[in-house]
């Protein structure tokens, strides 16, 4: 009995099976790593290598790190408090006469700027009197040109964007900042951030739900015509779909204008134009015509696998035509309207050119201020601070939408 | 036909056309009486399904009235006329469980909680399924569903439970064990069941009529014995059961009994059953277990030489092909019995069958 069983795990000739089974699998597999092996190189080179290089922009002291290192090492043992003694000053001094030798001296400054407003040009002069001076002391020197220098919060900026790691810019893409007795909000002057997320996912939440009340029905008469006029409808559907997104949002923008014809009808109809271009309303009623696709899509799908048979039989056993299609029909299509939703709302939170083009100051969502950070600014960990925010929170919302909804119940075709 | 007054559901007239130029239902007038099984039977494309959907009120007839329960149903809502449905692949609500499928014609009802619990255990006692309770459609086999369906159809006791083809996608197995269940519950609760099908055999089993669907139009109406026995026509005679079929020329034409002329080989005694004049054409209608082998003298009186070409052997039976009469196709069955003949192909028998076996049908 128990030779038998041996037996069994041999082949023929002795070789055991599942070594057998690995090398009848092996060309199978090896052909399988070459066929994603393109997609997948492609996707991290593009894509997880940019990714971690913004990731790691985003909390790095780009302008700084390497060029204060002897401040660093000489504003280690200060508390904080007063002024540091004269190893800091005649540690800046030295910093600063390196980095003018390398043209750069104005990158320190505006790193410092950027968290202590003013310090661009103090830094400028003392930067030119530092140069003249072959030794020291210098920290008479500094105090005598501008009493900034015996400000401890200066200097502990100085300290902190000293190091290689800094929180400063998600903290910032949060409104927060490092205070003196940790981490406090911004004053509201300055706060910006939190305003344009709220913005950003309102903006998409309202684009979202319009796409869904206006795709819903379409997929629906879609989905239930004759294939020939599906189809014909479909390319309806499809054609504004295969147009350039930039296209699209100019032709909104020519549509809403004020001279536009949208308002050419209106002043013939009641003498009156409005205003729809450069406000929220004309930004979203672009997005809702760009992303009705993508909405509609997987809900047709979803409802072209719904047998008729399902709403006839709610109506057979009492239910009217309401009732059928609340009770048996929609529920059916609600996979289909989750996946729908979730694309749309997600590529919306990422919108850039349609609010660019047809909205308003009060209308820009993230990506304008990463594009403005990464464009006008030239900051790239700013930029890459408040993307990042974008994606965590988008990542806790999908997670949220899959307790609730289930991604695994979700169909996209 | 006759509409009598007294029928549960009435067609009357009733005519109807998707595109305006053809018919698809001809005129059809048909009567079902309270508490019966009656089966729509026909090939696809005859009308039946159509029939049926327009009971059901999702079909509206282009013409005529359609009555039920004495009431005309015409322009009445299909969730108002309390009609109980078994679809062809059940229907059953995907995202509910078999429970809250049967709740469902319930609950729409407003019926209180516990007669809609009542109700269901009722239900699923009926076909067995208590403890699917809280399961979905999804995890259920074929057979199960099917019986779901049904039961779904039934709870709430609708006056009427059509079924539209409800064992088209069973096993041939399980098709036929359900075609006895559903049988049995038809008679236990004596409800009115229509049903469709285009299986002849399950039609048999089933019905107490049977409407013999064609074209459009009722090629018959009758009891399952008369229409395998007496069919009234070559459609009918060809599509239940197996069927040998002759054609000929009428040459004369007596009190009940008539003779055919097939091709130039033989002359056939034959019983009348709708054929024109003499001198016309008509195909003679024969079920294969009527036919005898090396009858005894003057047992038949139609009698011919004949040939074995082909033998099957079915178990009880052995089928043999035979050549007479200038055709190669037909059929004779013999019963493994005893004194079953010993035959073997290319030999050589006479075969013969009684004229009142033999019906003279319309040339086909």
């Amino acid at each position: 009995m128990a030779l038998a069983e041996t037996a069994n795990f041999m082949t023929i000739d002795g070789v055991p099976l599942k070594k057998r089974l690995a090398q009848a699998e092996r060309s199978r597999k090896l052909k399988a790593v070459g066929l994603v092996a393109p997609l997948f190189l492609f996707v991290v080179l593009t894509f997880l290598y940019p990714l971690a290089v913004m990731a790691l922009k985003s909390v790095t002291n780009e302008e700084t790190s390497g060029r204060l290192t002897r401040t660093g090492a000489a504003l280690a043992g200060w508390d904080g408090q007063g002024i540091p003694d004269e190893t800091g000053f005649a540690a800046l001094a030295e910093d600063l006469k390196a980095a003018q030798q390398k043209r750069e001296a104005g990158e320190i400054a505006k790193r410092i700027n950027s968290e202590f407003s003013g310090a661009m040009s103090k830094f400028k002069g003392i930067t030119r009197k530092v140069e003249a001076m072959e030794t020291g002391p210098y920290k008479e020197l500094f105090l005598s040109t501008d009493k900034v220098w015996s400000d401890p919060a200066l200097w502990r900026v100085i300290k902190s964007v000293s190091s290689r790691y800094t929180p400063y810019y998600w903290l910032a893409a949060l409104d927060l900042k490092q205070g003196q007795a940790g981490i406090e909000r911004v004053p509201a002057d300055q706060a910006v951030f939190i305003d344009v997320y709220t913005r950003t996912f309102w903006i998409a939440g309202v684009v979202t739900l319009f796409t869904l009340l206006l795709g819903f029905p379409v997929a629906h008469l879609l989905a239930t015509q004759p294939a020939r006029r599906a189809n014909m409808l479909m390319i309806l559907v499809m054609l504004p779909f295969w147009t350039s997104l930039l296209v699209r949002t100019t032709a909104w923008f020519v549509l809403l204008r004020t001279e536009g014809p949208l308002n050419d009808l209106a002043e013939l109809l009641v003498d009156h134009r409005f205003e729809m271009i450069f406000t929220r309303f004309g930004t979203i009623v672009a997005m809702t015509h760009i992303q009705l696709p993508f909405t509609l899509l997987p809900i047709y799908s979803v409802m072209k696998t719904i047998p008729p048979s399902h709403v006839r039989a709610a109506r057979s056993l009492g239910a009217g035509p309401f009732m059928a299609f609340w009770r048996v029909y929609f529920p059916q299509t609600v996979p289909g309207i989750a996946a729908g939703c979730l694309l749309t709302f997600i590529l919306c939170l990422g919108y850039y050119i349609t609010p660019a083009l047809v909205g308003g100051p009060r209308d820009q969502m993230v990506s304008y201020y990463v594009a403005y950070y990464m464009n006008n600014i030239i900051n790239f960990g700013q930029a890459a601070a408040l993307g990042g925010v974008l994606l965590i929170i988008t990542m806790v919302l999908y997670w949220l939408y899959n307790r609730l909804v289930g991604i695994d119940k979700m169909k996209l075709g | 036909m006759s509409t009598g007054g007294s029928a549960f559901v009435n067609f009357i007239d009733v005519q109807k056309t998707y595109d305006g130029e053809t018919l698809v239902v001809k005129n059809l007038n048909l009567a079902i009486q309270r508490g019966e099984f009656l089966t729509l039977l026909g090939p696809s494309g005859s009308g039946k399904t159509t029939t049926l959907m327009m009971l059901a009120g999702f079909e509206v007839p282009t013409h005529g009235r359609i009555e039920l329960d004495g009431q005309a149903i015409n322009n009445l809502a299909p969730h108002k006329r309390d009609i109980g449905m078994v679809f062809q692949n059940y229907a059953l609500f995907p995202h509910m469980t078999v429970e809250e499928n049967l709740a469902f014609p319930l609950s729409v009802r407003k019926l209180a909680k516990a007669e809609i619990e009542q109700k269901i255990d009722r239900a699923l006692a009926m076909v067995q399924l208590s403890q699917m309770r809280k399961r979905r459609p999804a995890q259920l086999s074929g057979g199960q569903q099917q019986r779901v369906a049904l039961a779904r159809a039934l709870v709430f006791d609708p006056k009427l439970v059509l079924m539209d083809e409800p064992l088209g996608a069973l096993d041939k197995q399980l098709r036929e064990h359900m075609q006895i269940e559903i049988k049995h519950i038809h008679q236990n609760l004596g409800v009115t069941v229509v049903y469709v099908t285009h299986d002849q055999g399950e039609a048999l089993t089933m019905s107490d009529r049977v409407a013999v669907f064609s074209d459009g139009e009722i090629q018959q109406l009758a009891s399952p014995a008369d229409l395998y026995e007496r069919p009234q026509n070559s459609f009918v005679a060809q599509f239940i059961g197996e069927n040998n079929r002759l054609t000929g020329v009428v040459t004369e034409l007596g009190n009940g009994h008539c003779s055919v002329r097939v091709g130039d080989v033989g002359e056939i005694r034959a019983l009348p059953v709708k054929i024109g004049t003499s001198g016309q054409k008509t195909t003679l209608s024969l079920r294969p277990e009527r036919v005898r082998i090396n009858p005894a003298i003057g047992a038949c009186a139609n009698v011919f030489d004949a040939r074995v070409e082909e033998l099957i052997y079915m178990g009880d039976h052995t089928r043999a092909r035979v050549h007479v009469l200038g055709s190669s196709n037909f059929i004779v069955k013999v019963p493994n019995s005893e004194g079953m003949p010993d035959l073997a192909p290319g030999s050589a028998i006479r075969i013969g069958w009684r004229p009142e076996d033999c019906r003279a049908l319309d040339a086909f």
